[in-house]
C-alpha cells in the first residue's frame, strides 16, 4: 500500500519551523510541520530531507529530531529574518521533488504564505490542507486534500511540486531523548534580507474579541417587542399535504440534488 | 313661551336608555351603534362616554386617535402590513472613480455569512476613501444566490464558464490577474476561510507580491488588527492592499440596496492546469462528527423501522442523528444525539424524520441552512421550520425515497441528463 519503492528514490523536503504551544506558549515542534515530517518518512523513510532556516541552537528542533531523523538540515540565518529567499535558492539546487510545509506556522506573522511564495519563486504547482499522498507513479503524485467537514478531494499532480499539510493528516509519531540528541545539525551559514516592514508592527496578546451582538433596529416600541419576544421561525417552506408518497419522496431527491448533497 | 322652550325640551325615552345600557339585550346592538360618543346630557353637559372612543386596532387592541385621522400616511392598522415588503434605500454608484473587490467563497453556491461580514467591510474600506467607490464581487461558479443586491454587492462579476468548476485555483487565479490588470482594485479582500478564499488569496498575493493580512478582525483604510503567532498575538500594521478578513470582522450589510450590476471580463486566457481535480472521495459519512456533518438524516420518536432507517442513511450517504427520545429510548447511542443536551450540528441539508421540533431539538439545529420535514403532523413546529414538509407516514416516504436515490445513482453520473430522474 505504502508507495515506498517508488519514492525511496525521490528527494522529499520537509520545511520545520519552530513551534509554540498555544496555553504555555513553550517552544516545541509545530504540530502541521511534525505531521508534515512524518508524511515526509512514510513516503521516502530514511531519504527524507528536514529542512530549517533559522537559529541551529533551537530546541525545538531537536524534538523533530527525535522522531528518529539522522540530521537536520539547518540554513543558519536571524531567525526574524525573510526566509523565502534562501529556502528557495537551496530548495532549487538540492533538485528536491516533493517539499511538504505546515499550512500556517505558529509563531511569527503565521500567514501561511511561505509555501505560496516559495512555489511562485521556483514556478511550481502548490496543492494546499493535504491529509494524504496516496501514490507516486510515473512522475505524478494522487494527493488526498482535507476539505472542511471531513470531506476529502483527490488531487493528481505532477511532481516536483509543494503540499501544504493539515491537522487532518496522520499524528506524528512521539519524539525520543535518544535520537534526538544523537541527531547532527547540518549548518549552512546564509545570508538573508532583514524584514524591515516588521520592524514597524505592534505585537500584543490576543485580545478576546468581541462578539457580535444582534442588534434590534426597530423603530417603534411595538417592533421592538416583537424582535424581543418572536419565536425564530422560517418564513414557511413549501409544505405537500396530499400528495402521494411517491410524488413527496422525489420533491425531497430534488432538494437534495439541488443542494448538492448526494454524491 | 311654551313654544320657544319646546325647542330645548329633552326627550328621553328611557326604555332605550336601559337597553342601551344593559349589553345582554337583544336590541342592545341597533340601540348602542347609533349613540354618539359625545352627548349632550340632560342638564345641558356635554357627556363623554368612554367606551364608544376609538377603534379596534388590528392587533384586537383598542386605539384611541387623538390626532383625529390627522396623522399622516400610516393610516389604521396599516402598519404591520406595510413593514414586511419594506424597500431598503437603493445606493447607486454610477461611473465608479476605484473598486474594492471581494472574492466570496459562494460554499454551495451561495454567499455565506462570512462572504457577508467582507462585504461589510469593503462597504467600510469604500467609505473611508474620497471619491465614489463601488464593491465589486468576483463569484466563480454556477450561483444560486438571488440577493446579491440586499447583501450590498455594487458590482458583480460572475464567472460561470465550464473552466472554473470544480477545484481550478489556477484559472481563477488567471482570472484574478486579469480584473487586478483590468480594474485596478484599491483592495482586495478575501474571506480568510478553508472553502478556498485562503487558498486563492494567497496565491493571488504570491502572484502579484503583495504581503497580505490574515485573520484580519479589526480593519480601517490605516491599520489593521490581525491574529499571529497562531492565533495568540495581534498584530497591528498598516493596512496593505490585499486582506484575508476572519470572521464577524465587520457588520453586514443591512439598511441599503445595492445595484449588483453585472460587469464583463475581457478575455482570460485558459491556464493548462497543473492540478488535476479528481473530484471528492468518499468518505464514511458516520466518521465524520456530527457537528462538522454537512448532511445529516435524523430520526425521532415517529420511527418505527429502524433497520430502513440505517438503510436510508447508507444509500443517501447521510451522517445519523437523532432526538432525545429517539436515544432514550435506546435506539440510536447517545452521540448521536442533536440538540440542546446533544450537539449543535451545522449541516447544509437537515433531513428530519419524525421528529416534532421541541425547542431542545431546534436549539441544536439553528445553523442548519436547508431543514427538511417528514412528518405525520402538519401543524408541528418541525414543519414550521423546514424548508420543505411533506406530510405522511415515515416509513412509506423513506421507502419511496431510498428506491429514488438508488435509481438515481443507478443511471450513468453524466451531468446533463440528471433531469430524466
Ligand atoms: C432539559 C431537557 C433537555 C432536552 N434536550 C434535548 C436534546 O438535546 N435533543 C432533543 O432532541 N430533545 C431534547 N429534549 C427533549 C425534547 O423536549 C423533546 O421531548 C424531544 O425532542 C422530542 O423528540 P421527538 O420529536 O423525536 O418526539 P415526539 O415529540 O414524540 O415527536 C414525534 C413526531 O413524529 C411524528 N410521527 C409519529 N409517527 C410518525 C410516522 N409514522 N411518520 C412520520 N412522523 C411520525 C409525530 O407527528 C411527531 O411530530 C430535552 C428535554 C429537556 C427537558
Amino acid at each position: 500500500m505504502q508507495p515506498n519503492q517508488l519514492a525511496n528514490k525521490l528527494k522529499i523536503v520537509s520545511l520545520v519551523s519552530v513551534g509554540k504551544h498555544p496555553q504555555s506558549g513553550r517552544v516545541r515542534r509545530a504540530d502541521q510541520d511534525s505531521r508534515a515530517v512524518e508524511l515526509g518518512m512514510k513516503l521516502a523513510s530514511d531519504n527524507l530531507i528536514v529542512l530549517h532556516a533559522g537559529d541551529p541552537q533551537e530546541q525545538a528542533l531537536r524534538s523533530y529530531a527525535g522522531m528518529g531523523l539522522k540530521s537536520i538540515q539547518v540554513l543558519e540565518m536571524d531567525p526574524a529574518a525573510d526566509a523565502v529567499m534562501p529556502l528557495g535558492e537551496h530548495l532549487q539546487q538540492s533538485g528536491a521533488e516533493i517539499v511538504l510545509t505546515g499550512v500556517r506556522a505558529e509563531s511569527g506573522e503565521s500567514s501561511g504564505m511561505v509555501p505560496y511564495q516559495l512555489a511562485e519563486k521556483l514556478g511550481w504547482p502548490i496543492v494546499p490542507r493535504v491529509a494524504d499522498i496516496v501514490s507516486i507513479e510515473a512522475g505524478i503524485a494522487e494527493v488526498l486534500q482535507a476539505l472542511p467537514r471531513g470531506q476529502r478531494r483527490s488531487v493528481k499532480v505532477r511532481l516536483p511540486f509543494i503540499a501544504s499539510v493539515d491537522s487532518a493528516a496522520q499524528d506524528a509519531r512521539q519524539s525520543a531523548f535518544g535520537p534526538a540528541s544523537r541527531a547532527v545539525m547540518e549548518v549552512e551559514v546564509v545570508s538573508a534580507a532583514t524584514d524591515a516592514v516588521r520592524q514597524s508592527w505592534e505585537e500584543a496578546p490576543a485580545r478576546k474579541r468581541p462578539k457580535r451582538l444582534k442588534v434590534v433596529k426597530a423603530k417603534t416600541a411595538a417592533e421592538r417587542f416583537k424582535a424581543a419576544t418572536a419565536k425564530s421561525q422560517g418564513d414557511g417552506g413549501k409544505v405537500m399535504k396530499n400528495e402521494s408518497a411517491a410524488e413527496q419522496a422525489q420533491a425531497i431527491l430534488e432538494l437534495l440534488k439541488e443542494e448538492g448533497v448526494l454524491r | 313661551m311654551s313654544g320657544h322652550n319646546s325647542h330645548d325640551v329633552l326627550r328621553r325615552d328611557p326604555r332605550a336608555e336601559w337597553i342601551a345600557r344593559n349589553r345582554l339585550h337583544p336590541l342592545h346592538g341597533t340601540v348602542a351603534s347609533n349613540e354618539a360618543a359625545e352627548v349632550r346630557g340632560p342638564s345641558g353637559l356635554l357627556r363623554k362616554n368612554p367606551h364608544q372612543v376609538g377603534f379596534v386596532g388590528p392587533n384586537g387592541i383598542k386605539r384611541i386617535d387623538r390626532l383625529k385621522g390627522n396623522a399622516a400616511a400610516t393610516g389604521k392598522g396599516r402598519r404591520s402590513g406595510a413593514a414586511k415588503d419594506v424597500q431598503l434605500p437603493l445606493h447607486t454608484v454610477e461611473n465608479p472613480d476605484f473598486y474594492v473587490v471581494v472574492v466570496p467563497d459562494m460554499v454551495g453556491g451561495r454567499l455565506t455569512g462570512h462572504d457577508k461580514d467582507v462585504i461589510g467591510q469593503a462597504h467600510k474600506l469604500v467609505a473611508g476613501i474620497e471619491g465614489n467607490g463601488a464593491v465589486l464581487a468576483v463569484c466563480f461558479g454556477q450561483s444560486k444566490e438571488e440577493h446579491f443586491d440586499t447583501a450590498g454587492v455594487d458590482r458583480l462579476l460572475l464567472l460561470d464558464d465550464a473552466i472554473y468548476e470544480g477545484y481550478c485555483p489556477e484559472q481563477r487565479l488567471a482570472a484574478l490577474v486579469q480584473v487586478e490588470a483590468g480594474y485596478h482594485p484599491q483592495y482586495w479582500l478575501f474571506p480568510d476561510s478553508v472553502n478556498g478564499g485562503s487558498d486563492l488569496g494567497s496565491r493571488l498575493a504570491a502572484r502579484i507580491n503583495e504581503r497580505p493580512v490574515v485573520q484580519a478582525w479589526q480593519v480601517d483604510n490605516h491599520k489593521s488588527v490581525c491574529r499571529g503567532a497562531g492565533g495568540t498575538v495581534d498584530i497591528t500594521r498598516d493596512t496593505p492592499r490585499l486582506l484575508m478578513l476572519a470572521e464577524e470582522c465587520a457588520d453586514q450589510i443591512d439598511e441599503t440596496r445595492h445595484e449588483a450590476l453585472s460587469l464583463e471580463l475581457p478575455v482570460v486566457p485558459v491556464v493548462i492546469s497543473q492540478l488535476q481535480d479528481k473530484g471528492q472521495v468518499a468518505v464514511d459519512p458516520n466518521a465524520i462528527s456530527l457537528a462538522e456533518a454537512e448532511f445529516i438524516l435524523s430520526a425521532g420518536n415517529g420511527i418505527r423501522n429502524w433497520d430502513q432507517f440505517h438503510e436510508a442513511a447508507s444509500v443517501l450517504g447521510a451522517t445519523e442523528g437523532a432526538s432525545r427520545v429517539a436515544v432514550d429510548d435506546g435506539f440510536m447511542p447517545r452521540f448521536r444525539q442533536v440538540g440542546a443536551t446533544g450537539t449543535w450540528v451545522t449541516a447544509r441539508v437537515y433531513l428530519a424524520v419524525g421528529i416534532s421540533g421541541a425547542i431542545q431539538h431546534m436549539q441544536g439545529i439553528g445553523q442548519c441552512d436547508k431543514v427538511i420535514a417528514i412528518n405525520t403532523d402538519a401543524g408541528c413546529d418541525m414543519v414550521k421550520r423546514a424548508a420543505l414538509s411533506v406530510i405522511g407516514d415515515s416509513e412509506e416516504i423513506l421507502g419511496e425515497l431510498i428506491e429514488r436515490v438508488q435509481e438515481f445513482r443507478a443511471q450513468p453520473s453524466a451531468g446533463g441528463d440528471q433531469d430524466a430522474a
